[in-house]
C-alpha cells in the first residue's frame, strides 16, 4: 500500500539490456519495470540466465559489451539514467546508487589496507580532510556491526573471513550514505549464522537510514524475511510482481507457484516436492510467447502470444495467461 | 516422474577442434609461422624425392665443384642455387638433409623428455610425499646446472652420435616437463573427478595417466613446443663445438661449423644459408608456441 | 598453547549410538560405522622438521583437527543428514565415509568389520559400495570424456558388466533421468542438473548400496534442486538406499533425513532423529542454527544473530568449541570439553547445560 503512496526513489521503465553475438540475440533484460521506494526493500528473485543479475548492473550502466541498454528508462529521482554521459553516471555511481557484489573482492583491492581503501573512497565524490573521511570510515563500519572498528580499519582484505569482507564492501557501498543499494546476492556464499549476522545489519541499515535497496538473489526464503516487494524474473522478463504477502501467499504465475513449491522447507518430510519439470530455456533467438510454457501444465496455444500485463488489487501483478488464483 | 531431460534447449557447439583453431588462426602470425613450419617439416621429410642431390652419397660429390658461389653451375649442368661447400655438395641438399638431422633429434628428444619428465610429474604431484621429494630435488638438481654445461659432460662421456645427442638433449630437458606437469597436475588433483575416481576403487596407474595427464595437457603442449625450439638450437651448438653429430651426418649445426673458417675468405654461404635455415626454423616454432600458449591458457584469454 | 584439548575423562569408551531399525529390531547392522574417528590436516613432518622439533629448534607443526572424535553409524536404508557450516569437518567425514580420505585415528568398520584389517580386495569391494555426489557439478566430471566413458569405465574396470557395454551404459542414464542418446557428448554440453544426473548414474553404475552426498545440490538452482532431491527420494526406495546426506541447508536436510548430526569444528555436538532435533533441538548451536535459516514462510522478521565469526579450526577455542559464541557460555564451557550425551531416547547432545538440569 505505502508503495503506491510513496514517490519512488528508482524506478524502471521497460528497461531492455540485449547481447548480441555470432550466435544471435540474447533478450537478457526484456522490458522489465519496477520501482523502489525510500526505507523499503523490493527483492529481484530468479534462477540462473533469469537477467536478474544483469538487471542490477542495467540499473547503474554497468553493462560491458556486448551487452547494451536497447531501450527502456531507468529513472532515479525522475532523472532517466540510460544514455546519460559516462561522467554524470560515474557522479552517482558509489555516491548516490551504489552496489554490493556477491564477492566482496570485487569492490576490494588485495593490495590496499581498509583505510586507504575506504578513505578513497570517500575522497571520489567527497572533499574533506583525510582525518575526517577515516572518521566517516570508521563511522560507517560501525554501522554495519564490525567489531572493533579501528583496527580493522588497518587491516587488509585478506585477514577477513568471508562474512568480515562481506561487511566491509557494504560499509564502502554505505560511506556516502547512498539513496540505493543495489545487492547482487550478496549473503549466497556465506554460512547460515553470517548470514543471518548481515541479513540482521542490512535490515536495519534500510529501516534507519532509509535506504531503498534492490536485493538481487536466487533465494526465496531470504526475501520472504527481508524484502517488502518482490519481482520474480524468468527468463530476462518479470513474471509475477507485488508485495511479499501477496505474491509467496497467493502466487498468480505457475512460475512462481513452483519456486515455493521446490523449496523444501515449505513441504512436509519425506514427500515428493512438487518439482518444475525441464529446464530454463536457451535464451538465444527465444521465440515469442510466454517462455515458461515449455515446463508449464497449464500452458496452450495462448502461451505462444506475449501474455499481457495483468494487475489485481494491492500492487499485485503478472504476466499469465492462465493465473493460478482468480481472486 | 523423472523424464529424460531434453537437451534441446542446448546450442548445437561448435567442435572443440574447430573452437580451437578458431582461435589459434585469430593471429596471422602465427598461421603464417605455422605454415612456414609446415613447409620446413615437410621438406625435411621429403628430402631424398626434393633435393637435386644426395649430399650423403660420395659418389655424387665432385671435388671440382668445392666452394662454388650460389647460382653456379656444376660440372653435371644443373644449378647450385646456394652454392657448394669445400667437398663440393649442393648446400640445399645439405640443408634439407641438416634440418631433417637437426628436426628429427630436437622433436624426438622432446617426446622422449617429455614422456619421461610427464611421467615423473604427474607420479611426484599424485603420490606427493616422498616420491614427490625425491623427484622434485632431482628436478631442482638437474635444472641448476647449465644446459649446455650437462649436455657437454654427457656427450664427453659417451662420445658423438645422433642417438648420443638425443640422450643428452632428453637429460638436460625431462626437468622442464617435470616441474610443469607437477604443477599442473597438482591443481587438477584437487578437482572433484579425481576423487571420483578414487571413489570408484580405479586402479592408480588408470587415474593418473588417463584422467590426470588428459587434463594436464594443454600447458604441456606449450612447453613441448618452446623446448623443440631449444633443442634444436642446443643441438646446433653442440654440433658447432665438434660434439654432436658426426661429420657423415651433419646437422644444420655442423654445416655452419664447416663453413665458418671460410667466413672471413668471402665464402660466406656455407655458414650463411643453415644459419638463416637455423634462424627461420627456431623463430617459427616460438611463434607457433606463443600463440598456443595464448589460446590454451584460460588466464591469457580476455 | 596446548594441542586440540582432548575429552574430560580419558580412557572412557566414547558412546555409541545404536540406531532402530525401521522394523523394530533391537539393534540392526549398521552398513558403516564410524568409531572414535579423527582427521588431522597439514604437512607430515619430515625428517628434518621431526628432528628439529625434537631438538627444540622449531614448534611443531600446526594441524587443522577437521574431524575429532567423531563416530557415527549408518543402518541400512536409512538418510542421515550431517549438518554444519564451512570448516566443521562434514564434508572430511563424507570422504572417509566414501573411503577417498583415511582416518588418521579411529576406526572404519564396514558391515562389522574394520577396513583396514581386510584384504586389498575386500576393501576395494566396501570402497565400491559407497559412493559419493559431489557438489560441484562441473568439477566432478572429467571434462575430457565422453559420457559413456565417464559411467562405464569403472563397471568395466572392475568386471561388472556381463553384457553389452552400451546397453549397460544406457540403463545408468536412464535410471538417472537422462536421455541415452546424449552418451556421446562431452559434459560441458549439459546443464548443471543433467551433469548431477550424470555424477548419479556414475555413482550407481558400480552397485552401490551406500550414496555420501556433499552439498549435492547446493550449486543447482531450485527448481533444479527439487527434480534432484526427487531422484534421490526415487532412487532410495528402488535400491534401498542408504544416504549420508552433508548440507548446510536445514531445509533440504529436513525434508530427506530420518536422522540428523550437527557439526561443529569438528565434532559432533548433537544428533537425534529428525523430527526429533527440529522440534526440540537441545544444544544452543543447533537452536542457533534453527532460528536463523530463512524460511519462506517466515515474514518481515527481524534477524537476530548469533554474535561473532566462526573460529579457525586451526585454532578451535578450548573447552567446548562453540563458547565463544554461545548465548549461554558457562566458565566451565571454556575449560572442559562435552561429552555427547543421550538426553532423552534417541537424542544425543554435547552441552554442559544439561548436567545442570
Amino acid at each position: 500500500m505505502s508503495a503506491s503512496t510513496t514517490m519512488p526513489v528508482l524506478e524502471a521503465r521497460g528497461l531492455s539490456t540485449h547481447f548480441v553475438s555470432r550466435g544471435g540475440v540474447v533478450k537478457a533484460v526484456d522490458e522489465v519495470s519496477f520501482s523502489v521506494a525510500r526505507g523499503r526493500v523490493l527483492g529481484l528473485v530468479g534462477e540462473s540466465g533469469s537477467g536478474k543479475s544483469v538487471t542490477g548492473f542495467s540499473i547503474l550502466g554497468l553493462v560491458d559489451p556486448p551487452g547494451r541498454i536497447v531501450g527502456g528508462e531507468v529513472l532515479f529521482q525522475g532523472r532517466n539514467l540510460v544514455g546519460l554521459a559516462e561522467h554524470e553516471i560515474r557522479h552517482l555511481r558509489g555516491n548516490r546508487i551504489a552496489m554490493v557484489f556477491q564477492d566482496p573482492m570485487m569492490t576490494l583491492n588485495p593490495v590496499l589496507r581498509i583505510d586507504t581503501q575506504m578513505v578513497q573512497a570517500v575522497f571520489a565524490h567527497q572533499r574533506m580532510s583525510r582525518a575526517d573521511a577515516r572518521g566517516r570510515a570508521r563511522e560507517t563500519l560501525a554501522m554495519v556491526g564490525m567489531p572493533s572498528p579501528d583496527e580493522q580499519l588497518e587491516a587488509y582484505p585478506h585477514q577477513f573471513s568471508g562474512g568480515m569482507r562481506q561487511r566491509v564492501a557494504i560499509a564502502i557501498a554505505m560511506l556516502h550514505r547512498p539513496d540505493v543499494i543495489v545487492a547482487d546476492e550478496p549473503t549466497t556464499a556465506l554460512d547460515v549464522t553470517i548470514q543471518a549476522q548481515i541479513l540482521a545489519e542490512v535490515q536495519k541499515l534500510a529501516r534507519e537510514q532509509g535506504t531503498a535497496m534492490i536485493w538481487i538473489t536466487h533465494d526465496l526464503s531470504v526475501i520472504a524475511g527481508l524484502a517488502d516487494d518482490v519481482a520474480v524474473m524468468y527468463a530476462g522478463r518479470i513474471v509475477e510482481s507485488g508485495t511479499v504477502d501477496e505474491v509467496l501467499d497467493s502466487p498468480a504465475h505457475p512460475y512462481t507457484r513452483g519456486l515455493i513449491d521446490s523449496v523444501p522447507s515449505s513441504n512436509s518430510c519425506g514427500e515428493r516436492l512438487r518439482q518444475i519439470r525441464g529446464m530454463t530455456p536457451n535464451l538465444r533467438n527465444l521465440a515469442p510467447g510466454c517462455a515458461f510454457r515449455f515446463r508449464c501444465d497449464r500452458a496452450d496455444d495462448a502461451c505462444t502470444r506475449d501474455p499481457p500485463r495483468v494487475e489485481r488489487p494491492l500492487g499485485h501483478a503478472f504476466r499469465c495467461f492462465h493465473p493460478m488464483t482468480v481472486s | 516422474m523423472n523424464a529424460p531431460e531434453s537437451l534441446a534447449a542446448l546450442a548445437p557447439d561448435e567442435s572443440s577442434i574447430g573452437r580451437f583453431w578458431r582461435e589459434f588462426a585469430s593471429s596471422r602470425f602465427a598461421v603464417g609461422g605455422l605454415a612456414v613450419f609446415c613447409i620446413i617439416v615437410l621438406a625435411a621429410l621429403f628430402a631424398p624425392w626434393i633435393t637435386p642431390q644426395n649430399p650423403y652419397d660420395l659418389m655424387q660429390l665432385d671435388i671440382v665443384d668445392g666452394r662454388l658461389p650460389p647460382g653456379s653451375a656444376s660440372a653435371a649442368g644443373y644449378t647450385y642455387w646456394l652454392g657448394t661447400d669445400e667437398q663440393g655438395r649442393d648446400m640445399l641438399s645439405a640443408m634439407i638433409y641438416g634440418l631433417r638431422i637437426s628436426l628429427g633429434v630436437g622433436i624426438g628428444s622432446a617426446i622422449v623428455a617429455g614422456i619421461v619428465g610427464t611421467g615423473l610429474g604427474l607420479i611426484a604431484a599424485y603420490f606427493g610425499g616422498r616420491t614427490d621429494a625425491a623427484i622434485m630435488r632431482l628436478v631442482d638438481l638437474q635444472l641448476s646446472f647449465p644446459s649446455i654445461l650437462v649436455a657437454l659432460m654427457i656427450l664427453a662421456a659417451v662420445g658423438k652420435g645422433v642417438m648420443n645427442v638425443v640422450l643428452a638433449l632428453v637429460i638436460v630437458e625431462w626437468a622442464y616437463y617435470a616441474r610443469t606437469a607437477r604443477g599442473t597436475a597438482l591443481v587438477e588433483r584437487r578437482r572433484e573427478y579425481i576423487e571420483a575416481a578414487e571413489s570408484l576403487a580405479l586402479p592408480k596407474w588408470r587415474t593418473v595417466f588417463l584422467h590426470l595427464l588428459p587434463n594436464c595437457l594443454p600447458p604441456l603442449i606449450v612447453i613441448a613446443s618452446f623446448q623443440v625450439a631449444r633443442a634444436i638450437a642446443l643441438e646446433a651448438t653442440l654440433s658447432f663445438l665438434g660434439l654432436g653429430v658426426p661429420v657423415t651426418e651433419p646437422s644444420l649445426g655442423l654445416l655452419i661449423a664447416n663453413g665458418f673458417q671460410y667466413m672471413l675468405s668471402g665464402k660466406y654461404w656455407i655458414s650463411l644459408y643453415p644459419g638463416i635455415a637455423l634462424l627461420v626454423t627456431i623463430v617459427c616454432i616460438n611463434i607457433v608456441g606463443d600463440q598456443l600458449r595464448d589460446v590454451l591458457n584460460p588466464r591469457a584469454r580476455k | 598453547m596446548s594441542a586440540a584439548p582432548g575429552r574430560p575423562e580419558e580412557g572412557s569408551l566414547p558412546l555409541r549410538l545404536t540406531a532402530q531399525s525401521a522394523n523394530g529390531a533391537l539393534k540392526s547392522e549398521a552398513v558403516i560405522e564410524l568409531r572414535d574417528v579423527s582427521k588431522q590436516f597439514g604437512p607430515a613432518p619430515d625428517a628434518i622438521a621431526r628432528f628439529g622439533v625434537r631438538m627444540g629448534w622449531m614448534k611443531p607443526p600446526r594441524v587443522a583437527r577437521a574431524v575429532d572424535r567423531v563416530d557415527l553409524q549408518f543402518t541400512r536404508g536409512e538418510v542421515v543428514g550431517l549438518v554444519g557450516e564451512s570448516g566443521c569437518g562434514k564434508s572430511t567425514v563424507g570422504r572417509m565415509v566414501a573411503g577417498i580420505l583415511r582416518p588418521s585415528q579411529g576406526t572404519m568398520l564396514y558391515r562389522g568389520q574394520s577396513v583396514d584389517a581386510m584384504s586389498a580386495a575386500a576393501a576395494r569391494q566396501a570402497k565400491l559400495k559407497v559412493q559419493m555426489i559431489f557438489q560441484d557439478p562441473y568439477g566432478s566430471l572429467n571434462p575430457r570424456k565422453r559420457v559413456a566413458q565417464i559411467i562405464g569405465e569403472a563397471p568395466r574396470v572392475h568386471g561388472l558388466i556381463d553384457g553389452d557395454f552400451d546397453a549397460y551404459v544406457d540403463a545408468q542414464l536412464q535410471r538417472a533421468g537422462l536421455d541415452p542418446a546424449y552418451k556421446r557428448r562431452f559434459p560441458h554440453e549439459f546443464s548443471g542438473g543433467q551433469r548431477q544426473r550424470i555424477n548419479i548414474a556414475r555413482a550407481l553404475a558400480v552397485d552401490p548400496e551406500f550414496l555420501v552426498c556433499d552439498e549435492a545440490v547446493a550449486a543447482l538452482d531450485v527448481s533444479i534442486q527439487a527434480q534432484i532431491l526427487n531422484l534421490f527420494m526415487d532412487l532410495r526406495e528402488q535400491l534401498n538406499l542408504t544416504y549420508l546426506f552433508i548440507s548446510h541447508d536445514l531445509g533440504v536436510v529436513r525434508h530427506l533425513s530420518d536422522r540428523v548430526a550437527i557439526m561443529y569444528l569438528g565434532r559432533i555436538v548433537e544428533q537425534a532423529k529428525a523430527v526429533e532435533i527440529f522440534a526440540r533441538p537441545n544444544h544452543p548451536y543447533t537452536q542457533a542454527l534453527l532460528s536463523e535459516v530463512p524460511r519462506i514462510t517466515a515474514r518481515h522478521r527481524t534477524f537476530a544473530a548469533i554474535r561473532g565469526e566462526l573460529p579457525s579450526p586451526l585454532r578451535p577455542p578450548p573447552g567446548c568449541h562453540f563458547h565463544s559464541r554461545c548465548p549461554h557460555a558457562m566458565p566451565r564451557c571454556s575449560q572442559e570439553a562435552p561429552v555427547l550425551r543421550e538426553i532423552a531416547p534417541g537424542h544425543h547432545s554435547a552441552c554442559h547445560l544439561n548436567d545442570s538440569n
